[in-house]
């Protein structure tokens, strides 16, 4: 065993201190949403002595059509994520596997456009959601979501595809296999953590973005959640329980994917990168 | 970086000697195989990544207009020097600068610092430790604004006011977004709070990653504790601390929803960062060469200080 009892207790005080830092704040908006008919700022010793109930929760559910936007949310991200986790796929497996001329050209071109913040294209993006009538559609947001990420999703998944053993394309190719097959039965199943931690940061990004759904959708019906947490806020400014009972319902299907997937994380260094809005 | 390497060199040398209409072909078949593959993704980032980079280039030198039909004349670098006498840029700018020295130092040391602790042999729970860590990552953006301005609410009932009143830190409960220095403090301490897990999760993964044979090699030489991590470790992360340090630097550069959610750039633009700037001229007040003429400023920069990076990143392997 490696260092004495004494610097042990350090490590673990240290680990601990950096725990409650991290998890204090979210108990604390937990606790927030027990409070009863909270219509300004609670004080600490409320928050701390309140009793665990349910009640806002139902009273935001079923307030300003939020059970709808939860709906919507979920139609815009589950597109989204089955679409970029596809595309994805689809194109690390072209970079992976083929030969091709301006294949080099191509790659960096495709590495270029990840050092530049794509705030410089969210103009000429909108334009060209304009352009093609999908303003106020989902169409123009998954359009955008899909096709704004592919190459950060080509990235992540071109590494895990190089590890893909050549040899086991061969009988594949025995049995009269082609490049589908070998697709479909060797890359994807032999990549499934990989598609999985994708699908995970796609679904993430799509279901949190905001800004790029608040350019494009129009129509009150069709919000997603971020942006009717965005308006809810506005409306119920200083009910913090509501308010955080309406973020909690919101965060929550992130939060329950994450941590039953999350011991088969990949380790990825395009958190960001997966979607760019 | 090319897995077909080997393959290649090949063809490379076969092609060098086959006239242009053999290799013409030759090029189309592979073009014709990996086309069913390649085409879409290849349509999606033109259309909607690579087109609209090139556009907004075009347009910080125009006078653009967004109704259909309308002109856009081109006024040259007119959008470029508007920025220089404009004192919300002057703001932006330095807030920008800010945030990357304030954040990005406290964002790699804690990050290390932790995953460090995470990975010492006796220590249980690991994946416990790095779900909890990695918690606010994974949290909305808003939903952590949210939450930020309400335990940084005015007044003694906001739960920092009330916890530095009564452990006697400070005298007076602080107004918090009230102030140009006490509202960035609040931003630094939000982006700290909700993105360090990233660098602790890829410090973990890189540490986990380094041969404990190393670690008895050192051992042998007499090097243990301290020294193995001055000799071994910090060698072995190099890598991956450049790859850390490229995307701290840009998620600082890219400021963003912390600003836009918690001050919404006030008190009086005193809080301001580019990306939010880019944004409001553009879908607020419909300035679209000058917002898009900050973007090209802001990429410039960004390109720039990673540049010498770049290359490292671009062979990374480790993904």
């Amino acid at each position: 065993m490696n260092g004495n009892v004494f610097s042990k207790l350090i490590v673990y005080l240290f680990l601990i201190l950096g725990v409650l830092v991290f998890i204090t704040p979210f108990i604390y908006m937990v606790m927030t949403t027990f409070i009863n008919g909270a219509y300004s700022l609670p004080k600490p010793q409320e928050v701390f002595t309140a009793v665990p109930n349910l009640e806002n929760y139902e009273i935001v559910w079923n307030k300003n059509s939020f059970f709808r936007y939860f709906l919507n949310s979920l139609l815009v991200a589950g597109v989204a994520t089955i679409g970029s986790v596809f595309l994805g796929a689809l194109t690390a497996y072209a970079f992976v596997r083929f030969t091709f001329p301006g294949k080099e050209l191509l790659f960096r071109i495709f590495l270029f456009t990840m050092m530049i913040p794509l705030v410089l294209a969210i103009v000429p993006q909108f334009t060209v959601i304009k352009n093609l009538g999908l303003v106020n559609t989902y169409w123009g947001l998954w359009l955008l979501y899909i096709g704004g990420g592919v190459v950060g999703s080509t990235f992540f998944l071109r590494g895990f595809f190089e590890t893909v053993p050549k040899e086991l394309e061969e009988s594949i190719l025995m049995d009269g296999g082609g490049n589908w097959t070998i697709f479909r039965r060797i890359y994807l199943p032999l990549s499934k953590p990989a598609l999985g931690t994708m699908a995970i940061f796609s679904f993430s990004g799509t279901w949190d973005e905001y800004f790029v759904a608040l350019t494009i959708i129009k129509d009150e019906a069709m919000r997603t959640l971020p942006i009717a947490l965005m308006m809810f806020q506005g409306k119920y400014a200083s009910n913090w329980s509501w308010i955080f009972a309406a973020s909690l319902i919101a965060i929550l299907p992130v939060i329950i994917i994450y941590i039953i997937f999350q011991k088969k994380f990949v380790q990825s260094g395009h958190s960001e990168g997966a979607v760019k809005g | 970086m090319d897995p077909n390497l080997n393959h290649n060199d090949s063809d490379v040398i076969l092609s060098t000697k086959k006239p242009f209409s053999e290799r013409f072909k030759k090029g189309a078949k592979q073009w014709l195989d990996v086309s069913p593959f390649l085409l879409i993704g290849l349509a999606g980032a033109s259309i909607f990544v690579i087109y609209p980079l090139i556009k907004g280039i075009v347009m910080s030198f125009q006078d653009y207009n967004i109704i259909p039909g309308a002109e856009s004349p081109f006024v040259g670098l007119e959008n470029y020097k508007k920025a220089f006498s404009d004192p919300a840029f002057a703001y932006a700018v330095r807030n920008t600068f800010l945030n990357t020295v304030v954040t990005v130092p406290i964002n790699w040391f804690l990050g290390l610092f932790f995953a460090v602790l995470i990975n010492i042999q006796f220590v249980k729970y690991k994946i416990t430790f790095r779900t909890l860590y990695y918690l606010p990552i994974i949290t909305s953006w808003i939903v952590v604004a949210f939450l930020f301005r309400y335990l940084f609410a005015d007044g003694e009932d906001g739960l920092i006011n009330f916890l530095l009143v009564n452990l006697g830190l400070v005298d007076e409960p602080i107004s918090w977004l009230q102030n140009q220095w006490t509202a960035m403090i609040v931003i630094w301490l939000f982006h700290i709070w909700k993105t360090v897990g990233w660098t602790v999760v890829i410090y973990l993964a890189a540490l986990q990653g380094i041969p404990k044979n190393l670690y008895e090699a050192a051992a042998i030489d007499g090097a243990s504790g301290i020294k193995a991590f001055r000799f071994v470790t910090i060698p072995m992360l190099r890598p991956i601390t450049a790859f850390v340090i490229i995307n701290l630097i840009m998620g600082a550069f890219n400021f963003f929803p912390q600003v836009y959610f918690i001050t919404n750039g006030g008190p009086m633009g005193q809080t301001e960062v580019l990306q939010s700037m880019i944004y409001k001229q553009a879908f607020s007040n419909f300035n679209f060469g000058y917002s898009s003429a900050l973007g090209v400023m802001m990429g410039l920069t960004i390109f720039l200080i990673t540049l010498t990076q770049q290359k490292k990143l671009s062979n990374q392997k480790f993904m």
